[in-house]
């Protein structure tokens, strides 16, 4: 907590107006607003007591939209979970089937729910709603031909990249320093041999 | 030569980029291909809009081809798409099924006086589990099936006249014949 506090004194001490001194003519309110500094340090501030309470706050529970479904054990509930957070939701699509609140999504969990109450297994549970929506409903995408460019391409241009970068390194190492003459050295010398002597007297 | 084909190669890598963009933008996310497109219509059994006594099932659409249309009155694009089904159903080119999805009855069959009933039977899905067979994610969806029951096209979004027109009956005529 120490910065913080540092950090409002700072800001506080180094405010480059003077405002709200007592016989300014403006009442303070409208001071604030006129000085853009103030108004800038004081919504950062405000900010950043913001963002540490967002991140300090305890985590709020993750599946809001989850139906009261029941499970014997907490480990088959996560399971369940596991499986629904791993699916898209057809309606809402950047969400999964765990987080969406749509109408299908509901329906979607209870059938997956009672999939999985009568045995299932997950892979039985996933082709079943690959079956009917597509490979879209998986976050996780199969590796097949049409998925080869995405799955691959990353690799394929970072390969390309590292190629490009050997050969532009080989290149450069070919470059060769000029030759300078005796007399060119000898200049050098005495030109380095002074400045380093002017550094020792200053 | 050589030096030419420095400037070129990141420029012919540039023009990738941006046809695979331009692609994209015309792409819509929401639009997601179907699996079952090539595939035998799925199994079901429901009862129908009209008469809860009957039941309307997978084998009513063997032997000719049909169209069958996801809806409900819920859904405000299926109201969009209604007087086009209409239409449709005019012409006589082929039969259109409904599937009432996760709808109420009452609503539904009112919807029907109301608009016009542009179809030959609707089968009712009210918690929506033959739907979820069908790989319904949104209403209103259509499918183009064969006579074998093979599911050949799925529109997802509201039919047009155009839609009709340049996509619908040209690949019905193309399976009946």
């Amino acid at each position: 907590m120490n910065p913080m506090k540092q950090l409002v004194e700072s800001t506080k001490t180094s405010s480059p107006r003077k405002r709200g001194s007592s016989n300014s003519p403006i009442p303070n309110s409208l001071d604030f607003r006129l000085c853009g500094n103030d108004w800038l340090t004081r919504n950062l501030l405000f900010s950043i007591v913001l963002l540490l309470l967002v991140i300090t706050a305890p985590p709020l529970p993750a599946a809001v939209t989850l139906e009261s479904f029941t499970f014997p054990t907490p480990a088959e509930e996560q399971h369940f979970k596991d499986v629904i957070g791993q699916l898209r939701c057809l309606v809402c699509q950047n969400e999964t089937l765990a987080d969406s609140d749509a109408d299908l999504a509901h329906d979607l969990r209870a059938e997956v729910y009672e999939m999985m109450k009568s045995g299932k297994s997950d892979k039985e549970v996933i082709d079943f709603l690959v079956n009917r929506y597509g490979d879209f409903v998986l976050y996780n995408p199969p590796v097949k031909p049409s998925t080869y460019l995405i799955w691959y391409g990353p690799f394929v241009l970072l390969a390309i990249a590292v190629l490009l970068l050997i050969r532009a390194v080989g290149r450069q190492r070919q470059v060769q320093e000029p030759e300078i003459s005796a007399e060119e050295r000898k200049r050098l010398e005495r030109l380095l041999g002074d400045n380093a002597g002017k550094g020792k007297q200053g | 030569m050589a030096r030419y084909l420095r400037y070129m190669v990141p420029l012919a890598i540039f023009a990738l980029l941006v046809a695979f963009l331009y692609r994209g933008l015309s792409l819509d996310p929401k639009l997601v291909p179907s699996p079952l497109v090539g595939k035998p219509i799925p199994k079901f059994t429901l009862t129908r809009l009209d008469n809860p006594a009957a039941s309307i099932s997978d084998a009513d659409f063997r032997g000719k081809v049909t169209l069958l249309n996801v809806w409900a009155t819920w859904c405000v694009s299926c109201r969009q798409e209604h007087e086009t089904l209409v239409q449709l159903a005019k012409t006589g080119q082929v039969d259109i099924y409904g599937l009432n999805y996760k709808d109420n009855r009452e609503d539904a069959r009112q919807w029907l006086t109301r608009y016009g009933n542009p179809y030959v039977a609707n089968a009712f899905d009210s918690d929506g589990r033959v739907g979820i067979d069908w790989g319904v994610y949104g209403a209103p969806e259509t499918f183009i099936i064969d006579r074998e029951g093979i599911i050949r096209h799925k529109h997802i979004g509201p039919l047009t006249i155009e839609i009709i027109n340049d996509e619908i009956l040209p690949l019905v005529a193309k399976l009946k014949s």
